[in-house]
């Protein structure tokens, strides 16, 4: 199939950017990047500066690609990453604008890569369980219901490639720290140290200039794990009784 | 060269346990003088620096990804082992330890795989403390399931993203210790050089990936946790940036490649597609807990298939070939890696591939789900239930075992594996191979360590499913914590690293160079290129089965390649901003020598193990063949200023367990 790309390109963080087009061949079996490689390989043979794009695993969990593609973080299928998309969801003759996260807290690198190491420092404000190497009981020592374990999961699948940040129009990382909120908490392990957390994660998260959230909802159809909004309304529930010592 | 192992005395059982209460420590006040630097920070790199943290030491760690989260340790499905014997079915650390020396042909040194085994339980607590949620019983306890080469079920998972969730644990407990100021992180920064001071490891050179600024890192010491070099083949499970150039920049340093050639080719992997295809991707081995491999009998099915005439459903039961079960009926579809590989290959060869390129095989749950779906049906009281009915319940059980890789399954191929049986074919996955370490992970460099797949100590020939999680982080969490005092304790007089040395300015100097130079040669060909057809090379004489004439073959191939590397490539942009072509250019220069020393090394072992299978040394039923008598040793390659492999040997010593044809008939 032949396509038309419109991709976005910026120097870098201080330079202004723009959008490019290209045309290109693609074949329906290709992932998105694989087609991204193409369109590489062909302006690298011109001799010009192929397109950087954030990707490493390929297949969907470390979290390192993240384009918007026709207006959508990781593009237009439900709980699909950039890299899973495969080209046989689009056909001969699309065009297809390619442009990075945008958030002020995630500043542009360079072309289609962002900076998301906001994510990490709201992750070493609190995001762990304070257990050192060798403390640990026996693994069995505690049950935990099945259920559970699988909400505290489902919580935990949270891949933080910042489509949430993208797709909400305050910028807000709430479904984000909620998610590692979530998880902790909802396991006997992190309960010991929950409010703590709430607490220095949402100050943390403020202090990395993300949004406040109001309830628009795009995080949650945006994200490609799935991750439910549900999870912010408990942490704001946590947060509040942390901050006024309620249950 | 004299390659000391620095086993500890004593019965295999009581090594660890006795060593660990007698060697030298390091006391906290000691510790705080003492800098150490990790480079890699996936399972075993990210366990590593947190615990050192912990325990006191100033660490510095080092990622070339944007976030220590991103390590390729995040995407193991499968699961992590542990003799915890949980459910009650004989499983034991010496049974662990067992399956693992046998799994791995015997080509791996016992009493570091009887640590691993000992260690296994640890991990497990230690990750449920953290927070990692596997997988559990209606009880509310930790369940298992089973992996290929094993008859206990010892594996604990988190849904199919066990390597995710540990990883996250790992890396939770390293941010942690970054925010304490214990750990300073380096994101986006590749290690180019190793630098060495009086024969010591005491830093490294860096290059910041964002603004190509070169840098020098000194510290006490040393740890590499870079992961393995599958990458060579081009094609792989391997994440894109996966690499071996921290690895090998130390082996021109003078650290060893152990057993470069023992590669692991996993059976069950999507097939390639197409020419433009950049990666491959991992079907989780767990998937043979409730598949059956198959391809038709006869060669005009399989024609039919491959031209699209029919499909798997047509072909019925009397002329399919379930020939896993037919081969190994002890262990049927569950036999290790390396043996289902080679019986799918067998199988191609046969002209019964069941893709259009030929290169494929079935794995076909239509039988687990009626199985699951009649059980399903029992429990629910329902009775005469319908076709439809079974299929649907049974297709509900293995959506919650294996939702996610059908899904994951689906949205690449296209086709829906509840209905038409999963094509799969076997792809690189994991190096056995690496820096050779002694019982301490030290390698030969003094102050030089190497954890996880980085190095080669645990896994022989072949590694068992499962056992690469519980490798990396045993090594992270239990072993170099400790193990790292026996050098430590050596150095509290020593004090801080200087950068301002002749060793680091030659080592700048030349890192700069190199740089410049690859950016001179301005010719035409991308990197890319180069790197595809070094994987076709690869792929071709040192994959599945490899013979002495191809070897030789692919190793004088390997040496154009470089020459025409050196004269025609071409890299866009500039050395002093974010440059992805750069970085692979780096990488795919060391990947050249790297390849070169796995022909070499694969043509010294002239016996078949694991998943090295040469040509020559196979039995009358195609089964690998080894030489004790010749080969139980560990090949540590020197790779001298000129580029000449020099052999150093290791012997491995079995006190504990007795060399066997290994059968899983």
């Amino acid at each position: 199939m032949k396509l038309t790309l419109k991709v976005w390109r910026q120097k870098n963080a201080n330079a202004k950017g723009h959008f490019e087009s290209h045309a290109v061949e693609a074949d329906e079996h290709m992932s998105f990047l694989e087609m991204l490689d193409v369109l590489n390989e062909t302006l690298i043979s011109q001799r010009k500066e192929p397109v950087v794009f954030d990707h490493d695993c390929r297949e969907g969990i470390c979290g390192s690609c993240g384009l918007v593609i026709n207006g959508r973080p990781h593009g237009p299928q439900a709980g699909t990453t950039a890299c899973q998309l495969h080209m046989r969801s689009y056909k001969d003759g699309d065009t297809i604008t390619i442009e990075p996260f945008r958030a002020t807290s995630f500043p542009v690198i360079k072309d289609l890569a962002v900076d998301r190491s906001s994510f990490d420092k709201i992750i070493q404000s609190g995001g762990y369980i304070s257990v050192n190497t060798g403390q640990a009981p026996d693994g069995n020592a505690i049950a935990i219901e099945k259920e559970q374990a699988s909400d505290a999961f489902d919580s935990a699948a949270c891949i933080g490639c910042g489509a949430c940040v993208a797709a909400c129009p305050n910028g807000s990382a709430m479904l984000f720290t909620s998610a590692k909120v979530n998880h902790l908490g909802k396991i006997p392990q992190g309960e010991v140290e929950h409010k703590h957390r709430v607490k220095n994660m949402i100050k943390q998260m403020d202090k990395e200039g993300f949004g406040k959230c109001s309830n628009v909802g795009a995080c949650e159809v945006e994200c490609p794990k799935e991750i439910s909004i549900s999870n912010i309304a408990n942490m704001n529930r946590y947060y509040l009784a942390s901050v006024f010592g309620g249950q | 060269m004299d390659l000391k192992a620095n086993i500890p005395e004593g019965p295999l059982a009581e090594k660890w346990n006795k060593y660990r209460g007698s060697m030298d420590l390091v006391a906290p006040n000691n510790k705080r003088r003492l800098d150490v630097i990790v480079v890699g920070t996936g399972l075993a790199g990210a366990a590593a620096a947190a615990t050192l943290g912990e325990l006191g030491y100033n660490v510095k760690a080092f990622t070339f990804h944007d976030s220590p989260r991103r390590a390729h340790s995040i995407a193991a499905q499968g699961g992590i082992n542990a003799a915890k014997n949980y459910q009650n079915d004989g499983d034991s650390i010496h049974r662990l330890f067992y399956d693992t020396i046998k799994g791995g042909d015997y080509r791996s040194r016992e009493a570091n795989v009887h640590r691993l085994a000992e260690c296994s339980t640890e991990i497990i607590d230690q990750a449920v403390a953290q927070g990692v949620p596997f997988a559990r019983e209606y009880g509310g306890l930790l369940t298992n399931r089973s992996f290929g080469g094993v008859q206990v079920s010892r594996t604990f998972y988190a849904r199919g993203q066990t390597g995710q969730q540990l990883l996250l644990g790992a890396y939770q407990s390293l941010s942690r210790q970054i925010g304490k100021g214990q750990v300073k992180m380096y994101n986006r920064h590749e290690m180019l050089d190793l630098v060495k001071i009086d024969g010591k490891a005491r830093g490294i050179i860096t290059r910041n990936l964002l603004t190509g600024e070169i840098t020098r890192h000194a510290a006490h010491c040393v740890v590499l946790a870079t992961g393995g070099y599958g990458n060579v083949f081009y094609l792989s499970t391997n994440a894109m940036g996966c690499n071996v150039s921290a690895g090998w920049r130390a082996v021109k340093k003078g650290a060893l490649m152990a057993n470069p050639c023992f590669t692991q080719i996993h059976p069950t992997c999507i097939p390639v597609s197409g020419e433009y295809q950049s990666k491959l991707t991992l079907m989780s081995e767990s998937l043979r807990n409730d598949g059956r491999v198959w391809v038709p009998k006869t060669v005009e099915d399989a024609q039919a298939i491959r031209d699209g005439k029919k499909t798997g459903l047509d072909i019925p039961e009397q002329d399919r070939d379930y020939y896993l079960e037919r081969r190994y009926p002890a262990f049927g579809n569950l036999v290790p890696r390396d043996v289902a590989s080679r019986a799918a290959k067998i199988a191609t060869d046969e002209n019964k591939g069941i893709v259009k390129t030929g290169l494929g095989v079935f794995l076909d749950f239509a039988a687990a789900i009626e199985r699951y779906g009649k059980g399903e049906a029992m429990s629910q009281n329902i009775d005469n239930p319908s076709k439809e009915k079974i299929t649907e319940l049974g297709e509900g059980v293995i959506r919650a075992k294996y939702g996610n890789l059908f899904q994951m399954y689906e949205k690449i191929t296209g086709e829906n594996p509840y209905k038409y049986p999963m094509k799969i074919y076997p792809a690189v996955h994991y190096t056995m191979g690496g820096i050779w370490v002694d019982y301490n992970l030290q390698t030969n460099v003094p102050g030089l360590f190497a954890l996880g797949e980085a190095n080669f100590s645990d896994h022989g020939a072949n590694r068992l499913g499962a056992s690469a999680l519980m490798q990396g982080l045993a090594d992270g969490y239990f072993v170099i914590p400790y193990t790292i005092g026996q050098f430590l304790s050596h150095e509290i007089r020593t004090p801080k690293i200087s950068t301002d040395t002749p060793e680091f300015e030659a080592a700048e100097k030349a890192t700069k160079e190199r740089i410049s130079g690859l950016f001179a040669i301005d010719g035409t060909e991308s990197v890319e290129s180069f790197h595809r057809r070094l994987g076709k090379i690869m792929w071709e004489y040192c994959g599945m089965s490899r013979s002495a004439e191809g070897l030789k073959k692919g190793r004088q191939l390997i040496q154009e390649l470089r020459k025409e590397f050196a004269t025609k490539l071409f890299i866009p942009g500039s050395a002093d901003e974010f440059n992805p072509e750069l970085e692979k250019a780096m990488r795919v220069e060391d990947f050249l020598d790297l390849g070169e020393l796995m022909m070499v090394d694969a043509l010294d072992r002239n016996e078949s193990c694991g998943g090295h299978f040469r040509e020559e040394y196979k039995s009358p039923e195609g089964e690998a063949m080894r030489n004790d008598e010749d080969y139980t040793y560990v090949s540590a390659w020197e790779w001298d200023d000129q580029g000449n492999p020099i052999l150093h040997k290791e012997d491995l010593v079995f006190e504990n367990v007795e060399l066997k044809t290994r059968s899983y008939k």
